[in-house]
């Protein structure tokens, strides 16, 4: 690890102003991602600025979305009573992210910030666009169980790990960004990027921009859970996981909101599925067709083939689970 | 087997049995559940381990890894490391101190030397195995050694290296032996015997790679006392060979060097050999001239420390109508490098299990430049009851009959091949004990289901040989009452002294808080390894021949003065009790104390040498097990969770419950991760591991550990010291066929292929 300076922001300006005026710069949160990251020399800040201390309100808003700051830990969003009760699939997914210590310190903001996974990326004697941009992916001739079935290029295959993002995907999220030159707000669905011919770049945040927090609200209404399946019962990421919330009313599908982790570079929302589906009979038979339908553009590498037929079958399980609430409601 | 091991086997069988060891029977404290003796210090972090060594003036050591297989380096560029902060030099093999040959680990458990391999530590630009260190450097702090190490550049000529090896198997080769016995082993025709057998099974089955994750990573501090006096404290499983290995290594008098391990965190054979890391910190410090700690990152450890050989086993059994073997046939290939040969004796279960009319057994082994293979808990037997007892359960499968019924219907009456008695065997009473507590009942292969959960059951033999090795103990008596004794023996978390202390004060007929143990420095009588689950035994014959040459010192020393009760008493006359020493007729004689009193001495001391272990010629001595189990597997998502567990071992006497019972659930757990998720990724393009971090090389977790429920038949092996057999090894034997053949019970599809992760199951 290359060596740095630490300071603490105080408040949200003197990051910011960190962020604009100190060359190499990244602010750190929990630092769950960025210290591993350095350990292994593939971040190498001249400086890290601590935002950890900054507001960790949650709070709901006059239009009834709950407002998340952004250094608010991963455990304590899992907790809230609020979100407990309204957004149950949101705590449901953190709780299965990383281990208990991990999201004792992790922060929101920090979980949405995280880099994708792929043992090449971390590896630093092999070839990664991510890495050093045009140097190739070992990945995609490689060991690339973990990788991605959606949405991969030919310069990337790296899977985005968190868990919480994808209960976030099919949440009404937005994102509030502010920087030196003022703030903004971007929808979740728009913050990831796919990896194209710039796996490099993750996210949409600008230079000098900090997440200052989070508005969740509901896009649909109905039973919900999270599944992840994963090659071990804890601390593991997932191989596929499925965030889902389903009404059905009168044995039709009145609403449904389903997204997918561990199969892209960024949370899958399974859009093709939830067209299908909505105002249309919920039988098992057209559970099968919609994944089918929704499965069409993945492809399997070497290693990950089996991630096709694992996600389609998972999806089904959490559909057949969520349509038995619903209907014994 | 040598000629002159068989021989001697055949001469040992006519020779009369000796004694058995009275301490065989359940003592004042062998027997007990007692507490561990360090377990204060270890909760409460006083445990020192090695890396937590201060020295003044210490400085700290990191290592740059090759990132290619095989060939030279041509360009080594250090001048940034060298300007960065705090960095006191840099060693490449352009400017390392010489260091001599490596002195090579002997299996046979000797001390002589320690290297896993025959490689040249840092004397020239070649380049053997991708992780290969090919620099140290030497900062005022890690963190500063750390970031130099990363400002090295270098250059490679590549030449074609074979990493693979699936793709190297069609040239495997029959070693010259595995472990010293024969690679080969054919009773009558057996490939004849197979095919006229009324059933039959033929399969293969396959193992991947696995590292070594101890919780403590490997660590040397080195201090150089003077130009010939060399002070070390190493993570060691075999503290003796390790001295030798610097001595040698470093052209220095074996007297002239110290090596300390009083506490290990976990080693499980892969702190058995000396890997290059320990001679690296020993040239740093004479390079730097200052005590020099190098601690390897989880990544330095699978870089070069190694792992455990993949193999590819294949295994037909063919039996008559009554389910008696006709054929039993083991064949197969695992991987070792031209620069430690090392064969991993998976063949061994094959040979002591069962009996068969015909046998065929015989291993193979490729050779790759990848970082050498070694030891790794059980070798051999881990991964060779996976296929022995995968194979034994789809024959009972075949044969349509209970798989414990078909393994008793071929228990062997003496050892199969070498056709001596078994010391004691009473497996089919494991069975017997394990399947009544477990609740043993196998229904109709996937008709058992719990919702979506698929439910089974299965259960396989737990195997592993007995070993001992011949060692040195010194005991001390002292005026105000206590004992000790030494040995440079090693304490890994397996409760060596506290069980060894157990034994010493039912010898010493002590009370045992006036007795106390010293180990892990050099400065101890010799002990073998702890390895092959010897140390048990071996410090347990060791410590026997202490005592007893203690009580001739003792009867010596009183006899000067006048009013001694030993007078015209030799030792054989005589025997411990009551804290003393007293006639075996007479009951004439006196405390420990007053034997000082009489000697006018305030302590005594004597050193006692084990013998060889002709116990394990004269019979085949083995510790067996039976391992039961109950998995879940998602019909929907091929999850897999092991529900119950629970294992019964026929293991000699057990010393300590509660440190046994300890040992037998960690092997246990060692053998649901090997079975179930545990896999060294390894990139055959390059011939390096992809995955070397706790975050992609997935070990178990709580969660994934039920309860493991330990029973033992605590039957003691009148030929073993204390009637113990080792118990470290055999709890992860049979494990993974046991989880095998659960999920066929549960799902009615066999996986031979580890790990069972839940693609092969969708």
């Amino acid at each position: 690890m290359k060596n740095f300076k630490y300071s603490v922001a105080d408040s949200l300006d003197s990051a910011k102003t960190a962020l604009m005026e100190r060359s190499n710069c990244r602010i750190i949160g929990g630092g769950t991602n960025l210290i591993d990251l350095m350990r292994e020399n593939i971040e190498q800040p001249d400086e890290i600025v601590d935002v950890s201390r900054l507001s960790k309100q949650i709070q709901q808003l006059d239009d009834g979305a709950l407002r998340i700051d952004a250094a608010v830990k991963n455990t304590e969003l899992a907790n809230h009573p609020k979100v407990r009760e309204n957004f149950p699939v949101l705590s449901h997914a953190i709780v299965y992210g990383a281990s208990g210590q991990i999201r004792n310190v992790a922060t929101v903001a920090g979980n949405i910030m995280q880099r994708t996974r792929c043992m090449y990326f971390y590896d630093d004697a092999a070839a990664c666009n991510k890495r050093v941009p045009g140097s190739g992916c070992d990945a995609i001739n490689g060991i690339n169980r973990g990788h991605a079935i959606f949405g991969t290029s030919t310069s990337c295959i790296a899977t985005h790990p968190s868990d919480m993002c994808i209960a976030l995907r099919i949440l009404d999220t937005k994102i509030n960004l502010e920087s030196s030159k003022g703030k903004r707000t971007v929808d979740f669905a728009d913050f990831h990027r796919l990896p194209g011919d710039t796996p490099h770049l993750e996210t949409d945040l600008m230079p000098g921009e900090i997440i200052t927090s989070i508005d969740i609200a509901h896009s649909a209404r109905g039973s919900s859970t999270y599944r992840k399946i994963r090659d071990r019962s804890s601390y593991a990421f997932a191989l596929v996981s499925v965030a889902c919330i389903l009404s059905i009313k009168d044995e039709i599908v009145e609403d449904i909101a389903i997204a997918l982790g561990g199969v892209a570079h960024k949370p899958w929302r399974a859009d093709i599925l939830e067209s299908y589906l909505r105002g249309t009979p919920a039988t098992e038979g057209r559970f099968k067709e919609a994944i089918d339908r929704e499965m069409e553009a993945a492809v399997g590498f070497k290693h990950n083939e089996f991630k096709i037929e694992l996600t389609k079958r998972t999806i089904f399980s959490v559909l057949s689970e969520l349509k038995t609430e619903e209907n014994s409601k | 087997m040598t000629l002159l091991k068989k021989v001697m086997e055949r001469v040992l069988q006519f020779t009369p049995e000796k004694e058995p060891d009275p301490l065989i029977g359940e003592g004042k404290y062998i027997g007990k559940a007692m507490k561990r003796v360090d377990g204060v210090l270890k909760v409460t972090g006083q445990a020192q381990f090695t890396a937590e060594y201060k020295f003044d003036n210490i400085a700290y050591a990191a290592l740059a890894y090759s990132t290619i297989a095989k060939g030279k380096i041509t360009t080594l560029d250090t001048a940034d490391a060298e300007s960065s902060g705090g960095v006191i030099t840099v060693i490449t093999y352009k400017n390392a101190p010489k260091i001599g040959k490596p002195a090579l680990m002997d299996p046979s458990g000797g001390s002589s030397g320690a290297m896993a391999a025959d490689i040249p530590v840092l004397q020239d630009e070649r380049i053997y195995w991708n992780g290969q260190p090919i620099a140290v450097v030497v900062a005022e702090t890690q963190d500063q050694a750390d970031e130099a190490v990363s400002l090295i550049k270098v250059e490679y000529e590549e030449e074609k290296a074979v990493v693979s090896f699936e793709s190297e198997l069609p040239n495997a080769k029959t070693p010259k032996d595995v472990l010293g016995e024969d690679p080969e082993v054919k009773v009558g025709n057996a490939e004849e015997a197979y095919e006229k057998s009324a059933h039959k099974v033929d399969h293969v089955y396959r193992t991947p790679r696995y590292n070594h994750n101890a919780i403590e990573p490997h660590a040397t501090i080195a201090h150089w006392e003077s130009d010939e006096k060399l002070v070390v404290f190493d993570a060691s499983q075999m503290l003796y060979a390790f001295k030798n290995t610097f001595a040698k290594m470093f052209l220095i008098k074996p007297e002239n060097v110290e090596v300390l391990s009083p506490f290990v965190g976990g080693g499980f054979g892969g702190k058995g050999s000396m890997w290059q890391h320990s001679i690296l910190c020993v040239a740093a410090a004479r390079a730097a001239k200052r005590p020099v700690k190098l601690n390897l990152s989880r990544e330095g450890v699978y870089r070069i420390v190694g792992g455990r050989t993949p193999s590819v086993q294949h295994v037909a059994l063919g039996a008559n109508q009554d389910g008696q073997l006709e054929a039993l046939i083991h064949h197969g290939t695992t991987q070792t490098t031209e620069y430690n040969n090392f064969a991993e004796q998976f063949s061994f279960p094959a040979r002591y299990l069962y009996n068969s009319k015909t046998f065929d057994i015989g291993q193979k082994v490729v050779h790759t430049d990848t970082l050498a293979n070694t030891f790794m808990r059980a070798p051999g037997e881990s991964i060779g009851t996976f296929a022995l007892e995968s194979a034994m359960d789809e024959l009972a499968h075949e044969m349509n009959i209970d798989p414990i019924k078909l393994r008793e219907i071929n228990e062997p009456k003496s050892d199969p091949l070498r056709h001596i008695p078994f010391s004691c065997r009473n497996i089919v009473q494991a069975y017997k004990v394990g399947a009544e507590s477990f609740g043993w009942d196998p229904k109709k292969p996937g008709s058992q289901s719990d919702g979506k959960w698929r439910v089974g059951q299965g259960v396989a033999t737990a195997y592993y040989p007995y070993y001992r090795f011949p060692g040195k103990a010194k005991a001390k008596i002292f005026s105000n009452g206590t004992a000790s004794i030494q040995a440079a023996a090693h304490e890994m978390g397996m409760g060596t002294a506290t069980v060894q202390l157990q034994h010493f004060a039912d010898r010493m007929t002590l009370p045992i808080e006036q007795v106390s143990m010293q180990y892990g420095n050099t400065s101890l009588p010799e002990s073998p390894m702890a390895g092959g689950s010897n140390q048990t035994a071996s410090l347990g014959a060791s410590i026997e021949a202490a005592v007893t040459a203690l009580v001739e010192v003792c009867i010596k020393a009183a006899n000067k003065s006048a009013s001694s009760p030993f007078k015209g008493l030799h030792a054989k006359d005589v025997d411990i009790k009551s804290g003393g020493i007293y006639g075996k007729e007479t009951d004439v004689g006196c405390s420990f104390v007053e034997i000082l009193k009489l000697a006018g001495v305030d302590e005594l001391e004597a050193e006692g040498a084990s013998g060889q272990p002709f116990e394990m010629l004269k019979h085949s001595m083995h510790s067996y097990g039976a391992q039961f189990c109950e998995v879940r597997v998602h019909s929907e998502t091929g999850e897999l969770r092991i529900a119950r567990w629970l294992a019964c071992f026929d293991a000699g006497r057990i010393i300590n419950p509660k440190t046994a019972e300890s040992q037998f659930r960690g092997g246990i757990i060692m053998g649901i991760g090997m079975a179930l998720m545990e896999e060294t990724i390894y990139d055959d393009r390059y011939g390096r591991v992809a995955n070397p971090s706790l975050a992609e090389y997935h070990m178990p977790v709580h969660l994934d550990i039920p309860h493991i429920e330990i029973k033992y038949l605590n039957i003691p092996d009148e030929h073993a010291p204390l009637g113990a057999r080792g118990i470290g090894e055999i709890g992860i034997t049979g494990a993974a066929a046991a989880i095998a053949n659960a999920v066929f019970n549960a799902t009615g599809r066999r996986i031979r292929e580890l790990p069972i992760t839940l693609d092969k199951l969708l």
